[in-house]
C-alpha cells in the first residue's frame, strides 16, 4: 500500500540488545533532561500574585459603561445580541419612567442583561456593534467558578459602578476602536 | 397598452399606469424606492421625492426628454416612453441629496426606536444615503404623545409622508388627526390631545414608513429581529382576518397586516385583530411569513425557509 505520508513506520518486533534489556542508562537519561530542565526558564507563572501583561488589544469579560454623569449607555437596542455569534447575550428592554433621567440615558433601557460567559467566545462583535458605546471587553477575566450559574452574568455583574474612582477604564479599546 | 423601457427593460404596462407601477411590474429590484406612495391610497405619492426617475424620451413621437428628474409615482407612462433610474447617475446623485434631506430632521434614534429593522427610511438610507450629513443645526424636537390609548406618535421621526392621514381620510368613518402647521413647522396631531378611536385606526402603524406611529402594545417589548413572524388567520367580523403574528415562543408579542414586497399591507386588518387577539388560540397559524433574506429580521435563522433558492442552488452545484 502507498504510505499516506512520510512519517509511517513499519513496525518491527525485534528483540532488545543487552544494552537495552539493562534499562539503568535509560533512566539515567531520563533523569538528565529532568535535571537539565532545573535551570531552564520557567513557562509558568505565579498568578494571583504576579500577573501576566496583556496585550492593548486582549478581549476579556465585558462592562456595560456609565456615561459622565452616571446614567446607564445601554439602551437596549439588541444590536450586540444579534451580532453575537455564539447567542450569548440575552435581553430585556423597559421604559424608562419620568424621574429616572439620572439613571438611563436614553428613554428606553436594558432591565435584563445577560452574558452567558460559558457560551461567549470573546470575539468583541458586540463591542463593534454597539451604537451606544455601552458595551466594552475589558482586560480582566471571567472568574473560575464550579457552578455553571456563576457564568451567567446579569446587570448587577456587568454595569460598572457609579463612583468616579471605581470605573473601568476602556480608554485603550477606545483608542484602538477609533484606529479601526 | 403602452410600452416603456426603464433601465433597459421593454414592458408593456396598462394606460394610464405611472412610472413606478411599471418599474414595480418588472420587479421589487427595478422599482424606485418610494416613501410616501402607497397603492391602496389615492392621492398619496409625489411628497418625498424619493422615486425620482430620468426620463430621456417622453413618447415614440416626442423623443426630448424631460429637462428635469420627474417623480415616478405622479408620472404618466406614454407609448415608447424611455426611463432612467439606477443606471443614470444622475438620479443616484439625487436620490442621495433626497435621503439627506429627509434625514435632516430625523432624529436617527433608531437604538430606541420599535421599527427599527422594518423600517423604510433606514431600508432608504442604507441602500442610497450616505453615511455623512452637512447639516449640523439643532434638529426640531416634539415632545411624544399618545394619540389614543393603543397608538404612539414620535413627532420627531415623522417625515411627513401624509400616508396616516390618507388611510384615516379613505379607510374610517371620521377623520380625526391630521397635519397642522405648514412648512417647517408642520406635525401630525389631533388639534387637542384627542384620542383616536376607529376600528381600522391601527392601519396608522402599517403604513408609517417610519417609526412615527408605534403600536403601544407592543411598545419596547422586542427588537423585531428576535421575534418570529408567521402567517396566520381568525374570522373577524369587521376585517379579512389574514395577519402576521410576531411571535417570541409562543407569545403574540404583536398583530400586524401581511405586506408585499414593496412594504405595502396586503389588507388593512381591524384593531380588534391587531391590539385585542393577543392569544395564539385565537389564530389559526399558517406557517412562517416570508421575509426578505436581506432583511435583519432574517437574521440568525438558519432554517433552509429563510435561504434564498439562488443561495443554496449555488453551493450545491
Amino acid at each position: 500500500m502507498h504510505p499516506l505520508s512520510s512519517r509511517s513506520r513499519v513496525v518491527v518486533n525485534k528483540t532488545m540488545t543487552f544494552w537495552e534489556r539493562l534499562y539503568l542508562p535509560a533512566i539515567v537519561g531520563g533523569l538528565w533532561i529532568t535535571f537539565r530542565h532545573f535551570f531552564y526558564k520557567k513557562v509558568t507563572i505565579r498568578y494571583p500574585e504576579i500577573k501576566r501583561i496583556f496585550s492593548p488589544v486582549y478581549r476579556g469579560l465585558h462592562v456595560l459603561k456609565r456615561d459622565d454623569l452616571g446614567a446607564e449607555r445601554c439602551t437596549a437596542c439588541g444590536l450586540c445580541a444579534v451580532a453575537c455569534p455564539a447567542e450569548a447575550i440575552t435581553i430585556d428592554a423597559a421604559e424608562r419612567k419620568p424621574g429616572e433621567e439620572g439613571l438611563y440615558r436614553e428613554e428606553k433601557y436594558a432591565a435584563k442583561y445577560e452574558i452567558n460567559m460559558l457560551r461567549c467566545i470573546f470575539c468583541g462583535l458586540c463591542e463593534e456593534a454597539c451604537p451606544k458605546q455601552a458595551v466594552y471587553l475589558t482586560d480582566r477575566i471571567v472568574p473560575s467558578s464550579f457552578e455553571r450559574q456563576d457564568f451567567i452574568w446579569g446587570k448587577e455583574k456587568l454595569v460598572e459602578p457609579v463612583e468616579p474612582e471605581k470605573r473601568v477604564d476602556v480608554s485603550i479599546r477606545h483608542y484602538f476602536q477609533k484606529e479601526a | 397598452m403602452p410600452k416603456v423601457i426603464i433601465d433597459m427593460h421593454e414592458i408593456e404596462v396598462p394606460e394610464g399606469s405611472t412610472i413606478l407601477q411599471a418599474a414595480r411590474q418588472l420587479g421589487a429590484s427595478y422599482a424606485p424606492p418610494a416613501m410616501c406612495y402607497y397603492t391602496k391610497l389615492e392621492g398619496s405619492g409625489g411628497k418625498c421625492r424619493t422615486c425620482l426617475v430620468k426620463v430621456t424620451q417622453n413618447s415614440a413621437k416626442d423623443t426630448k426628454g424631460t429637462p428635469k428628474l420627474v417623480a415616478s409615482c405622479r408620472t404618466v407612462v406614454a407609448d415608447g416612453m424611455v426611463v432612467e433610474n439606477f443606471i443614470s447617475e444622475e438620479v443616484v446623485s439625487a436620490r442621495k441629496d433626497v435621503v439627506e434631506l429627509l434625514l435632516i430632521n430625523h432624529p436617527l434614534d433608531c437604538p430606541v426606536c420599535d421599527q427599527a429593522g422594518e423600517c423604510d427610511l433606514q431600508n432608504l438610507a442604507f441602500a442610497h444615503g450616505e453615511e455623512i450629513t452637512a447639516y449640523e443645526e439643532p434638529r426640531r424636537q416634539y415632545p411624544v404623545q399618545d394619540i389614543g390609548p393603543l397608538i404612539k406618535l414620535h413627532m420627531n421621526r415623522c417625515i411627513l409622508c401624509y400616508r396616516c392621514v390618507y388611510v384615516a381620510d379613505q379607510l374610517t368613518d371620521q377623520r380625526q388627526h391630521g397635519v397642522l402647521g405648514r412648512g417647517d413647522a408642520a406635525e401630525i396631531g389631533t388639534y387637542i390631545k384627542k384620542a383616536i378611536q376607529n376600528d381600522f385606526s391601527g392601519n396608522m402603524i402599517d403604513v408609517c414608513p417610519v417609526g412615527a406611529l408605534t403600536d403601544k402594545t407592543f411598545r419596547f417589548k422586542s427588537r423585531v429581529w428576535f421575534t418570529k413572524p408567521m402567517n396566520a388567520h381568525r374570522d373577524c367580523k369587521m376585517c379579512s382576518g389574514k395577519v402576521v403574528l410576531w411571535l417570541k415562543g409562543s407569545e403574540v408579542l404583536r398583530v400586524t397586516g401581511r405586506k408585499d414586497a414593496f412594504g405595502e399591507s396586503l389588507e388593512f386588518i381591524c384593531n380588534g385583530c391587531r391590539f385585542e387577539s393577543k392569544a395564539l388560540e385565537q389564530w389559526t397559524v399558517e406557517g412562517p411569513a416570508t421575509v426578505d433574506v436581506r432583511s435583519v429580521i432574517s437574521q440568525n435563522h438558519y432554517d433552509a425557509q429563510s435561504r434564498p433558492a439562488w443561495e443554496t442552488h449555488a453551493l450545491l452545484d
